[in-house]
C-alpha cells in the first residue's frame, strides 16, 4: 500500500486528515503526436497521397504531351529504325523508326481516358441499373439473372468478343470494357439499396409517405457515394490494364493510335534483342495503374473505416 | 505469499489520438482458494486487468508494466512458451460472451480435448473421454452426444457451461471469470452462478470474479477490489464493504442498485445515478480520478491525486476525505 | 443435402441460358455491321453477304438462336470461318496446354498466397505486412504480360535457367512440361495470389479479433494452432469464394500468358481468331470459358459445408 505522504500544499486544516499524494504513474508508452496538415494527411494517408500524386503526374504527361520534348509520334523515319535509348531519343525508337519517348507520353492519353471514361460510364450505368433492381421488385429477378450471366463471362473474353465484332477505336474499347464491368456496381448499388432499405430511418420515410424519388435522392444517394467512388477507381485501374491487353493481342485500338499497349504489341516481336521498346510502357503503364489503385486503397479506408481492414 | 500478487499493473494502449491509459497503477493479491471480485463501471478497466493477467492484450498496440506474480513468479517476465503452459491450465479463464466465445467450427470435445491435449498430453481419445467427463461435471445432458455437436447446436447457457469446463478441464488454481453470467437470462444466471460456486468448492480455485453487477458480488465473493478510470480506488471484505463504503464513488454505486422491496415502502424509488461521465483516458488526471462527478470534491481533489490509505483494518479507500472508522466525512 | 444439390445444379441453368443468349446477342448487339468487319477491309460485297449467311444473319434472330443452342446441346459449336474445321475440334486440340497452366498457377497461387495472407494478417501493423500489402497492390498493377516478359528476360534470357517459350506435352514427361510452364504460371498468378493474399489478411483480420480466438489463446494454443487452426478454418469461406470469382482473373490472363510464352493452348487460338476475325471460335471459346467459371463456383457453393458446419442445406 502507498505510503502516506504530507501535504505538499499545506492544505490540511484541523478539520481536514493529513493529505496522502498518490505516488505518479510513469509513461509506458511514448506519447503519441498528432501530426496535422498536409504532412499530417500524407502520414495518416499515404497510399492515397502517393497514388494522388503519381496520378496528376500522369495526367500532366497526357495534357502536355506536346510541350514535353516530344515529336510526331507516329512519324516514321526507316533509316532511324530500332535506336537504343541516347540523348536524341530519350527511349530510344521502335521498328518503324518512331520515337518512343514520344509515343509513350502520347499514349498516356489513351490509356486514361479509356481509364476514365469506363469509371464513369460503368459507374453511372450500374448505379441506374442498380437502383431500378433495388426498388422494383418485379424487374431485380430479371436483371440480377442478366447480371449473373454477364458476370460469369469472364470481361476480358467478353471484351475480345466484343471487340472481335466491330471496328478497332478508342471509343469501341470504352463500350466494350463499359459492358463488361456494368454488372459489378449494378451489384453493389443493389446490395446498398437493399441493405439501406431495412434501415429504420428509411422505413420510417416510407412509413411517413415519402415519395420513392425523394428517399433515393436524400437517403440511397449520398450512401451508395461512397463504395461507387472506390468502385469506380478499381474498374479505372482494371479498364486501363484490360485496354492494354486488348491493344497488345491486336483488338483494342488501332495501331496508329500510341497506346501503350500498342507500342508493346509492335515491340513484341523484337523483346528478347530490344527489350527497351517494351519496357518503358509497360513501367508508365504499371506506374498509372497503381496510382488508380494506391487511390482507391487510401479512399476505401478513408471513406469506410469500417471497410477498412477488408480487402 | 499469497497466490496472486498485482503490483502497480498498468496496460496502457497506443491509439491515433494518444495513448489510453486503460490500466494505471492498480495492486491487488489472491489468496488461494478465494473468491475476489472486482467490480466497476463499463470501461473502468476491469477487464483490461483481467486480460493482462493472463498477457492476453495485444502488444502492440498494447503494453503491459508493473508486476504479476503468480505464485512467485512474475508472469510478465516469462516467455511466451511458458505463458503458453500457464494459461489454460494453471490460470484459465472464461468470458463474457458465451455465445461468440467458442469456436463455431469446431466440436465442443474438441475445443474441451484441445486444453487437455495441451497441458495433460492427453490423446485423441483420451481427451474425448475427458470431455466427456467434464460436460457431466458442468451439468449438461447427454454429455456423450453434446461432445459430438457444434457450438451453434447449444443454447447461451450451455455454452457457458461448457466455457467452464473447458476452463476448469485442466483444475486451475486460478480461475478469471471476467462477466460470466451477464449475458444470460436471469434463471440461467443463478444456474451458472451456483456451478461455479460448487465447482471452486471441488476444485479449490481461487476466483476473479470480473462483474458490475454488485448482486452477484454479494451472492459469491470475500473480498471486492472497486476500480475507477484504470485505477483501484477502494478494496475491502465484502461485508465492511457494503455496510460502510468509503469511496464516494462506492457509495454512488452501491446506491444505484435497486433494494429489493423499495418500491413498496414508498420511500425512495428512484435509482440513484452517479452523475457525469467516466472521463477520458488518454489524458493525465493530475488530481483524483473521480473528482469531476464526486458530490464532495474540493480543490485539494482537483489538484493532488489520493494515495490508498487504510481506513480500517483491511479496508483501503483513495479518498481524501473518506473517514478512517466510524461516519462518513465532509 | 441433395435436394439442395439438385437445385444448385438447376439454378445454373439460367445463368447459362443468359451466358449463351448473351454470346449470341453480340452479334447484334454490336455496333456497325458485325459481317463486314469479320469479312475485313479488302473483302467484296459477296464476300460479306457469304459471311452474312454463314453466321445466319440473314434470318430471324429467335429462329437463328433456337438452331444455336440445340447445336450447342448437341455438343456443335459450328465451324470456324478461317479453317473450315468443327470449333470443338479445334479446341480440344488446344485444350490441354491451357488446362495445366490453369491449374498449376491455382495450385502455385493457393499455396503461395493464403500463408502469406495468414503472415500479414499475423504481424498486422508490422514491415511484413507493409511488404505483402505493397506485393498484392503491385500484382493488381503490373498487367500480366509486364510481368511475363520480366520473368522471361531475367530467368530465361539472362540467367537461362528456364526455356524462354514453348510448350511440351504432360506425356513428354513431368519435368520438361514443368519447366515449360513455371514461368506463365508465375506470370499469370501473380494478380491471382494478390487478389487471394488480399482476401486472406482481410478476412484473418476480421476472425483474429473474434471472441472465440481470445478463447483460444486463455487455453495456452500456439500461435500455429491459433492461425491454421482456429482462425483459418474460418476464415476458409469467404477465401474459397475469392478463389473462385478469381478464376475469371485466370481465364482473362491465360490469353495474354500464352502469347507472352508462346503456348499453343485456347489463349493462342483466340488471339489468332481475333487476328482473323474468326468470330465462330471466339464465341465457342467464350461458351467454354464461361461455363467452366460457372460449373467451378457451383463446386465451391458445394463445398462450402466441408469448412463451416452452419451452414445447412
Amino acid at each position: 500500500m502507498a505510503s502516506a505522504h504530507t501535504a505538499p500544499l499545506g492544505l490540511a486544516a484541523e478539520s481536514r486528515p493529513p493529505v496522502a499524494a498518490a505516488p505518479p504513474m510513469p509513461d509506458v508508452l511514448p506519447p503519441v503526436k498528432p501530426r496535422r496538415g498536409l504532412v499530417g494527411f500524407v502520414y495518416r494517408h499515404p497510399t492515397m497521397a502517393i497514388g494522388g500524386f503519381l496520378l496528376l503526374v500522369m495526367i500532366f504527361i497526357a495534357v502536355f504531351a506536346p510541350l514535353l520534348w516530344t515529336v510526331d509520334p507516329t512519324a516514321l523515319a526507316p533509316a532511324r529504325r530500332t535506336r537504343e535509348p541516347s540523348l536524341e531519343h530519350w527511349f530510344g525508337t521502335d521498328m518503324l523508326g518512331r520515337d518512343v519517348y514520344s509515343r509513350v507520353m502520347y499514349g498516356a492519353r489513351v490509356s486514361l481516358i479509356v481509364g476514365f471514361a469506363v469509371a464513369i460510364l460503368s459507374s453511372v450505368i450500374g448505379l441506374a441499373i442498380g437502383l431500378v433492381s433495388g426498388f422494383i421488385r418485379v424487374a431485380d429477378g430479371i436483371i440480377m439473372r442478366i447480371m449473373d450471366g454477364l458476370m460469369s463471362i469472364p470481361p476480358i473474353l467478353l471484351a475480345i468478343a466484343l471487340m472481335a465484332l466491330t471496328r478497332g477505336s478508342v471509343q469501341n474499347v470504352i463500350i466494350a470494357i463499359t459492358i463488361a464491368e456494368i454488372p459489378r456496381v449494378s451489384r453493389l448499388v443493389r446490395g446498398v439499396v437493399l441493405s439501406l432499405r431495412e434501415q429504420p430511418y428509411v422505413e420510417a420515410a416510407v412509413a411517413a409517405g415519402t415519395r420513392t424519388p425523394m428517399i433515393i435522392l436524400r437517403h440511397i444517394l449520398p450512401n451508395t457515394l461512397a463504395p461507387i467512388t472506390v468502385q469506380a477507381t478499381y474498374i479505372c485501374a482494371s479498364a486501363m490494364i484490360v485496354e492494354a491487353i486488348l491493344s497488345f493481342i491486336g483488338a483494342g485500338t488501332p495501331p496508329i493510335i500510341p497506346s501503350w499497349g500498342n507500342i508493346m504489341a509492335e515491340g513484341r516481336a523484337l523483346w528478347q534483342v530490344k527489350p527497351y521498346i517494351v519496357f518503358f510502357p509497360a513501367l508508365f503503364l504499371s506506374i498509372t495503374v497503381l496510382a488508380v489503385n494506391l487511390l482507391g486503397d487510401g479512399l476505401r479506408d478513408a471513406l469506410d473505416p469500417r471497410m477498412a481492414k477488408r480487402l | 505469499m499469497a497466490l496472486l500478487e498485482i503490483e502497480n499493473l498498468q496496460t496502457h494502449f497506443r491509439t491515433p489520438d494518444g495513448v489510453n491509459r486503460a490500466v494505471d497503477g492498480v495492486s491487488f493479491n489472491v489468496e488461494a482458494g478465494e473468491t475476489l471480485a472486482v467490480v466497476g463501471e463499463s470501461g473502468c478497466g476491469k477487464s483490461v486487468t483481467a486480460m493482462s493477467i493472463l498477457r492476453l492484450i495485444p502488444e502492440p498496440p498494447g503494453r503491459i508494466a508493473g508486476a504479476i506474480r503468480f505464485q512467485g513468479r512474475n508472469l510478465l517476465e516469462l516467455s511466451d512458451r511458458e505463458m503458453r503452459d500457464i494459461r489454460g491450465n494453471e490460470i484459465s479463464m472464461i468470458f463474457q460472451e458465451p455465445m461468440t466465445s467458442l469456436n463455431p467450427v469446431l466440436t465442443v470435445g474438441r475445443q474441451i480435448g484441445e486444453t487437455l491435449r495441451l497441458h495433460q498430453g492427453l490423446n485423441r481419445q483420451q481427451a474425448e473421454a475427458r470431455a466427456v467427463e467434464m460436460l457431466q461435471l458442468v451439468g449438461i445432458p447427454e454429455p456423450q452426444r453434446r461432445v459430438r455437436e457444434y457450438p451453434h447446436q447449444l443454447s447461451g447457457g450451455m455454452r457457458q457451461r461448457v466455457m467452464i469446463a473447458i476452463a476448469l478441464a485442466c483444475n486451475p488454481k486460478l480461475l478469471i471469470a471476467d462477466e460470466p453470467t451477464t449475458a444470460l437470462d436471469v434463471t440461467i444466471q443463478a444456474q451458472i452462478l451456483d456451478l461455479m460456486r460448487d465447482l471452486k468448492r471441488r476444485v479449490g480455485a481461487a476466483i476473479v470474479l470480473i462483474t458490475h453487477d454488485l448482486g452477484v458480488v454479494a451472492e459469491v465473493a470475500e473480498r471486492v477490489v472497486v476500480m475507477y478510470a484504470g485505477r483501484k480506488v477502494e478494496e475491502a471484505q465484502v461485508g465492511p464493504l457494503f455496510r460502510t463504503p468509503r469511496h464516494p464513488y462506492t457509495q454512488g454505486l452501491l446506491g444505484s442498485v435497486p433494494k429489493l422491496g423499495s418500491s413498496l415502502t414508498g420511500t425512495e424509488t428512484r435509482l440513484a445515478e452517479i452523475p457525469g461521465l467516466v472521463p477520458s483516458l488518454k489524458q493525465k488526471i493530475p488530481g483524483c480520478v473521480f473528482a469531476s462527478r464526486c458530490p464532495h470534491a474540493t480543490d485539494l481533489c482537483r489538484e493532488v491525486a489520493p494515495a490508498l490509505e487504510e481506513k480500517a483494518p483491511g479496508h483501503v479507500a483513495a479518498c481524501h476525505y473518506a473517514a478512517r472508522e466510524g461516519a462518513m466525512a465532509a | 443435402m441433395l435436394a439442395y444439390v439438385v437445385r444448385r445444379i438447376l439454378a445454373t441453368i439460367p445463368v447459362m441460358a443468359v451466358v449463351a443468349l448473351f454470346v449470341f446477342s453480340l452479334l447484334y448487339i454490336a455496333p456497325g455491321d458485325p459481317a463486314a468487319v469479320i469479312a475485313g477491309d479488302q473483302a467484296t460485297p459477296e464476300d460479306v453477304e457469304r459471311i452474312r449467311a454463314s453466321l445466319g444473319l440473314d434470318r430471324p434472330f429467335l429462329v437463328r438462336f433456337g438452331e444455336w443452342v440445340i447445336r450447342i446441346l448437341q455438343g456443335d459449336l459450328g465451324v470456324s470461318i478461317f479453317t473450315n474445321l468443327p470449333v470443338t475440334t479445334m479446341i480440344a486440340q488446344r485444350i490441354e496446354p491451357t488446362l495445366s497452366l490453369m491449374v498449376l498457377t491455382l495450385i502455385l497461387a493457393v499455396v503461395v498466397a493464403i500463408p502469406m495472407g495468414v503472415l500479414a494478417a499475423w504481424k498486422q501493423g508490422t514491415w511484413i505486412d507493409r511488404g505483402v500489402m505493397a506485393f498484392a497492390v503491385l500484382g493488381f498493377s503490373v498487367p500480366v504480360f509486364v510481368v511475363g516478359y520480366l520473368l522471361a528476360y531475367v530467368f530465361a534470357l539472362e540467367l537461362e535457367w528456364l526455356p524462354v517459350q514453348g510448350y511440351t506435352s504432360f506425356s513428354a514427361g513431368f519435368w520438361p512440361w514443368l519447366e515449360n510452364l513455371i514461368l506463365p504460371a508465375v506470370a499469370l498468378g501473380s494478380v491471382y495470389i494478390a487478389l487471394i493474399a488480399r482476401i486472406t489478411r482481410a478476412t484473418m483480420l476480421e476472425v483474429l479479433s473474434q471472441d472465440y480466438i481470445r478463447t483460444a489463446r486463455a487455453k495456452g494454443a500456439s500461435q500455429g494452432s491459433i492461425l491454421f487452426l482456429h482462425a483459418l478454418k474460418n476464415a476458409a469461406v469467404p477465401i474459397v469464394t475469392v478463389i473462385g470469382i478469381g478464376i475469371a482473373l485466370l481465364i482473362g490472363g491465360a490469353v495474354v500468358t500464352e502469347s507472352v510464352f508462346a503456348i499453343p493452348g485456347l489463349g493462342r487460338l483466340t488471339v489468332d481468331a481475333i487476328l482473323r476475325r474468326d468470330y465462330p471460335v471466339i464465341q465457342g471459346v467464350v461458351l467454354l470459358f464461361s461455363f467452366i467459371y460457372v460449373l467451378v463456383n457451383l463446386a465451391i457453393d458445394l463445398v462450402y459445408t466441408l469448412f463451416d458446419p452452419r451452414i445447412r442445406y
